[in-house]
């Protein structure tokens, strides 16, 4: 075992891929010899060298375009988006071209990439430094879309996300990046896409989130066990591939739940998620479906509209209490 | 320079300190110089206030480079209207924000442009022209290109003067800016700000040609010119800004200086050797131009360091945006959509799960 932060796990999980595939390379912005924004990729440029730790041009459309080219090529790079909110300049990238391709070749190629980043909020980012993204890339068939929330999962996920022959969106929690500080084993291991934790295990209300808010979420069991009201909270890790079964089998067992997110709330992937539940679920449910979710606007600066703007311990504890009562 | 000169491609042009004719308007000359002062005063304080912890977010200095955006704007018009990028907060103050404004702004108060939505440059004034950056590198040119076109389409001589760092003409919306202005003659002047560095990344690894021929390749004058002489800076854009009233179109103007302190704050900015910076600060825009002015019938004392009256407005702006209120929480919600015509619109945020109707709140 040894201590890393969530950041640091990621940095072990990306190092410990391209030492042991020489396919594996990183690109984006400043990534060299400045070792990424907030310094993800630092040291890889001494141990790898440039050719395989691209500094780029600022240019994601390019820096997409160029993994996508190299992917098809049996390559397997690993795209930094120095903020995620700049996806959106590699969009049609990732969307039109990295998700279609193998469908447009009747499976006789794939596109095995990673585009990684910071994303989230509560940091007074301000608008184009908090945003989560990650519901967009939800609607986009042939794209798997991932978010850790422990940095044990940072590590197991990137690397299973590196390992995979898709296109892998890979969304951190920059607000966990340093805050979080876990022992991870020192062994080299895996944490498969597509298959959701109990982050707390309960038998009253199930909570279903993802990274930020599943610590958030933990914190609100805590308190709410004053009231005798047992949270059980799911991080599903992974938005595509999606663990239903997971969810389901926690809330036939609660008959109550919640689902938390960071992003807004109006075409968040929470509503998919009760749409899931709604589906086939509704004969467990003893209780409408809540969501607690960011409110419809953009991540704002200023301390307290971000404060209004983001889901709180508060939130989720007074909307546990009334669904509790049900 | 003569109007012509934007035309004639250059990697250098000379210095202020070469003698060129110095007949200018005394009031001129000092506008510029208090200018150069406000400007770097108020970044300057900036630095203590962040580092004094009262500000949120990130500090993008521009200290090395304030004979650009003093130079392009001094001489434009109050209907012409500027685009400017994280770097250029003084673009905003030259251009006719308040530094009181401006303070506000990256205090995130309710008092700020932008009401405490977003900090830094991430705000304007449509009324004196100042078109505000965001994050989005380049997305901002398209946009200048849009608003020097809808100038013309509405019958007016106003130009638009738009800045980008060089490592932003690597986006492509860089190229589509520049294309679809050069194919319509666009009266926006781009104006390149070569510092240097694109964050830690050397003009090496930005682009394989020098930054001004970029212009070239859509069809404009292009020129790269000393950005830290101030009075060159203002001669190449006048002489553009002329040139796109009249309407013969946009110039590309690369202003060569340099970044003096890290890409933020935050960046101690390892990646570059102390000769270097050593170097540029000689050519410091400011130590120049007054050497210029003292040898030009300017007194020591014409020449406060920096002027009285800038002090007094800069210290004003602190006070008043420390003694102006944050905004409040529920604020968050207002300015999303333009409720002018008195149609609320469904999506009007609210927080959270107070739209799931029994569980109120
Ligand atoms: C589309 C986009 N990609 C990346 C960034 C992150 N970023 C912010 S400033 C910067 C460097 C900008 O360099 P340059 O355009 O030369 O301007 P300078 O900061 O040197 O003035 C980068 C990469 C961003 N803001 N927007």
């Amino acid at each position: 075992m040894h201590q890393t932060t969530y950041l640091g796990a990621i940095r072990e999980g990306i190092a410990e891929e391209m030492r042991r595939e020489e396919r594996v390379f990183v690109l984006g912005e400043d990534v060299g010899v400045y070792g990424g924004a907030f310094k993800v990729t630092d040291g890889f440029h001494d141990e790898f060298g440039p050719e395989r730790v691209i500094d780029m041009p600022i240019a994601e459309s390019a820096i997409v375009g160029v993994s996508i080219g190299a992917a098809l090529m049996g390559m397997r790079p690993v795209a930094e988006m120095q903020f995620m909110d700049f996806i959106s300049c590699g969009f049609d990238q990732i969307v039109n071209e990295a998700a279609t391709y193998r469908y447009r070749y009747g499976g006789a190629c794939s596109v095995p990439m990673v585009v990684r980043g910071p994303s989230g909020g509560n940091i007074h980012g301000g608008l184009f430094h908090s945003q989560s993204r990650e519901a967009w890339f939800t609607q986009v068939a042939g794209l798997k879309v991932v978010m850790p929330a422990t940095a044990y999962d940072a590590k197991g996920l990137i690397k299973a996300a590196i390992r995979d022959n898709n296109p892998v969106i890979f969304f951190e929690h920059k607000y966990l990046y340093r805050r979080v500080k876990e022992n991870i084993p020192d062994e080299e291991y895996i944490v498969p896409l597509g298959k959701a934790r109990v982050a707390s295990a309960g038998t009253d209300i199930t909570v279903v989130t993802w990274g930020a808010m599943v610590s958030l979420c933990q914190a609100a069991a805590e308190l709410l066990e004053e009231d005798d009201i047992d949270l059980e909270v799911i991080d599903i890790r992974t938005m595509v591939p999606l663990d239903t079964e997971t969810i389901l089998e926690s809330v036939r067992k609660t008959n109550r739940v919640m689902v938390v997110h960071e992003a807004s709330r109006t075409g968040g992937f929470g509503g998919e998620i009760a749409a899931i539940l709604a589906e086939q679920a509704f004969d467990s449910l003893d209780a409408p479906i809540v969501r607690i979710a960011s409110a419809d606007t953009h991540v704002p600066f200023s301390p307290p509209l971000e404060r209004f703007y983001l889901p709180s311990v508060t939130d989720v504890v007074e909307a546990a209490r009334k669904l509790a009562r049900y | 320079m003569n109007a012509k000169t934007p035309a004639r491609s250059q990697r250098r042009a000379p210095s202020v300190a070469d003698g060129r004719d110095a007949r200018r308007d005394r009031d001129l000359l000092y506008g510029l110089y208090r200018q150069l002062w406000r400007v770097r005063h108020f970044e300057e304080s900036i630095g203590r206030l962040n580092k004094q912890g009262k500000i949120l977010g990130g500090v993008y200095s521009g200290r090395g480079q304030e004979a650009i955006v003093v130079g392009t704007i001094y001489g434009l018009r109050r209907d012409d209207k500027v685009a400017p990028v994280h770097r250029d907060m003084g673009a905003f103050l030259v251009k006719g924000m308040s530094a009181r404004q401006m303070m506000s702004q990256i205090m995130a108060r309710a008092s700020a442009p932008s009401r405490g939505k977003d900090s830094w440059t991430h705000t304007g004034d449509l009324e004196i022209g100042v078109i505000g950056s965001t994050s989005m590198l380049a997305s901002s040119m398209p946009i200048a290109a849009g608003v020097a076109l809808a100038g013309r389409m509405l019958g007016r001589d106003s130009v638009a003067v738009c800045y980008f760092g060089e490592g932003s003409t690597a986006r492509g919306d860089f190229h589509e800016a520049l294309n679809f202005a050069g194919i319509h003659r666009i009266p926006c002047v781009w104006i390149c700000e070569n510092n240097q560095y694109a964050y830690s990344t050397p003009p090496a690894l930005e682009s394989a040609v020098p930054f001004y021929k970029k212009g070239e390749a859509y069809g404009m004058p292009s020129c790269a010119i000393d950005g830290n002489d101030v009075l060159e800076v203002y001669d190449t854009t006048m002489a553009a800004v002329e040139r796109a009233r009249r309407g013969e179109g946009g110039t590309f103007v690369e202003c060569v200086t340099y970044r003096m302190d890290g890409h933020s704050e935050a960046d101690q900015a390892n990646y570059r050797d102390r000769a270097e910076v050593e170097r540029w600060a000689e050519k410091d825009p400011i130590g120049r131009y007054r050497r210029y002015l003292l040898d030009h019938g300017f007194d020591e004392a014409d020449l406060p360091e920096p002027p009285p009256d800038v002090v007094q407005e800069v210290r004003d702006a602190v006070e008043f945006a420390q003694n102006s209120p944050l905004p409040e929480g529920h604020e968050a919600a207002e300015d999303l959509f333009d409720e002018s015509a008195g149609v609320t619109h469904w999506a009007t945020p609210y927080p959270n799960y107070v739209r799931t109707p029994w569980l109120g709140r």
